[in-house]
């Protein structure tokens, strides 16, 4: 059986369509990903043991387990407490919380690498904390650890399939629903592959024009 | 390290006792869950061991002085890196038979996954040749050694010894991406996660159940890998000492 091109033309308008709900997906995860991350570096990171260490232990946990179970528990869990959640936002919730841990070690290693000095500087030009933590810790912890981020990015965009366990209407889901009705697998399923693909390799391609461009300004 | 081991175990003690003291009648779940259990250790073992394979094989073309070599291996690692898991698991399992190439949900979940997580650990093979350093390469030509030696005696040795810890990382994946196996009609750990909740609908208790078998099992690679980084660094009087 060989590739149907004419086939492939048919699907692609569907495809396209539900490649939005895949990018959807990913951009608000992301997003989801990156602020809780970022409360999570700072819990650990505290000097608070009771809370360091339960922020520890959830990063540790999160991290240690399959990302399908956490779909499945969030999804099946909260109805339990009275909040139907629709099967997207389920998992845009999921993908969220698990790539926030990952964010949360990138964000740390950030943040450790700003010298204590200008913590002790802004002490002594009498800068609040938090003024202090926004304007001059931020700033500098961010930009270095940009590519790393961006490579969990490109982690959880590769992520986004497993939505279909729980019947998200995104590019896998709708593959295996064009091969049920028309019994043809090959064509979605390679193009969904195809796109992964593409998208992978143009974002690998910007991610290293972006470290090269960071390298280029630190200089 | 030692503190996260010793943190992470005292952690799912912790939830596995308060499972077992809150859950009543979670002893039915047992069986079943403990089934699931061995196929996904069988799944992970086997993958590992392709993996490793894979990954050696093609960390080595990739380094290759015959373009063509370097070439395929390339062309493999970027398939393999980036398209999803679970894309290659349905592309092995749907889309094959129509090449006249049927494999059982078994050998597509070996088969994919050990692939998968090959690609990403040639990358590491390869960095972790490319880490040693030059003088051995300069010692081993002085002592006359073909490069073919130099690599088997000198160079992989070395290597080995350095690509163990993010090997450990790998194989956590590994785990964590047996689970999607069950989107492939393999009763796993997750399916059968997936079934009793059907069954029972005691979601948080099952689920819950099921993510600190995982993480018990990740727990073992951990603790495995680190002995085998013990073992090994003691031979090659590198990495820690304790």
């Amino acid at each position: 059986m060989l590739f149907d091109w004419s086939f492939a033309l048919e699907i692609l308008p569907i495809l396209a369509q539900a490649a939005v709900i895949t990018i959807e997906a990913t951009l608000i995860g992301f997003v989801l990903a990156l602020l809780l991350g970022l409360a999570l570096a700072l819990a650990r990171m505290s000097r608070n043991p009771f809370i360091s260490f339960p922020a520890a232990g959830f990063i540790e946990f999160i991290r240690s387990t399959p990302l399908l179970i956490q779909i499945f528990f969030l999804y099946f869990v909260f109805p339990k407490f009275g909040i139907v959640l629709p099967a997207l936002v389920a998992g845009i919730l999921a993908l969220g919380l698990h790539y926030s841990t990952y964010c949360a070690e990138v964000y740390r290693a950030g943040l450790e690498n700003v010298p204590r000095g200008q913590w002790e500087a802004a002490t002594a030009l009498n800068l609040a904390p938090m003024a202090t933590f926004r304007d001059i810790i931020l700033p500098q912890a961010i930009p270095p650890i940009i590519p790393a981020l961006a490579n969990y990015l490109v982690a959880l965009f590769k992520e986004t399939p497993l939505l279909s366990a729980i019947a998200v209407l995104e590019l896998m889901q709708t593959a295996k629903i064009i091969g049920s009705d028309t019994f043809r697998y090959l064509e979605p399923i390679t193009l969904v592959g195809l796109f992964f693909l593409v998208m992978s390799l143009v974002s690998a391609a910007l991610i290293r024009q972006g470290e090269a461009w960071l390298r280029r300004r630190r200089s | 390290m030692t503190i996260r081991l010793a943190f992470l175990i005292a952690l799912m003690g912790f939830t596995g006792g308060l499972m077992v003291a809150s859950f009543a009648g979670f002893r039915e779940f047992i069986p079943g869950l403990l089934m699931g259990a061995w196929v996904t250790v069988q799944i992970t073992v086997l993958a590992a061991i392709l993996a490793v394979v894979a990954a050696m094989a093609a960390g080595l073309a990739k380094l290759s002085r015959i373009r063509v070599l370097r070439w395929i291996a390339n062309i493999y690692v970027e398939i393999f890196r980036g398209t999803s898991a679970l894309v290659q698991l349905f592309w092995l399992y749907f889309v094959l038979p129509h090449f006249g190439i049927s494999l059982s949900a078994m050998t597509v979940a070996v088969v994919g996954l050990g692939l998968n997580v090959g690609a990403y650990g040639a990358e590491v093979v390869r960095g972790s040749i490319q880490a040693v350093a030059k003088g051995q390469y300069e010692a081993a030509t002085a002592l006359n050694m073909s490069r073919s030696l130099t690599m088997r005696r000198i160079i992989i040795p070395q290597a080995v010894a350095a690509m163990l810890p993010p090997w450990g990382n790998l194989f956590i994946e590994l785990l964590k991406a047996t689970a999607l196996v069950s989107l492939i009609t393999i009763t796993d750990l997750t399916f059968r996660a997936y079934q009793l909740n059907q069954v029972t609908l005691r979601t948080v208790e099952i689920f819950t159940l099921v993510l600190v078998v995982y993480l018990a099992l990740s727990l073992v690679i951990t603790i495995g890998m680190r002995a085998l980084e013990r073992r090994v660094g003691a031979d090659f009087g590198t990495g820690r000492v304790l």
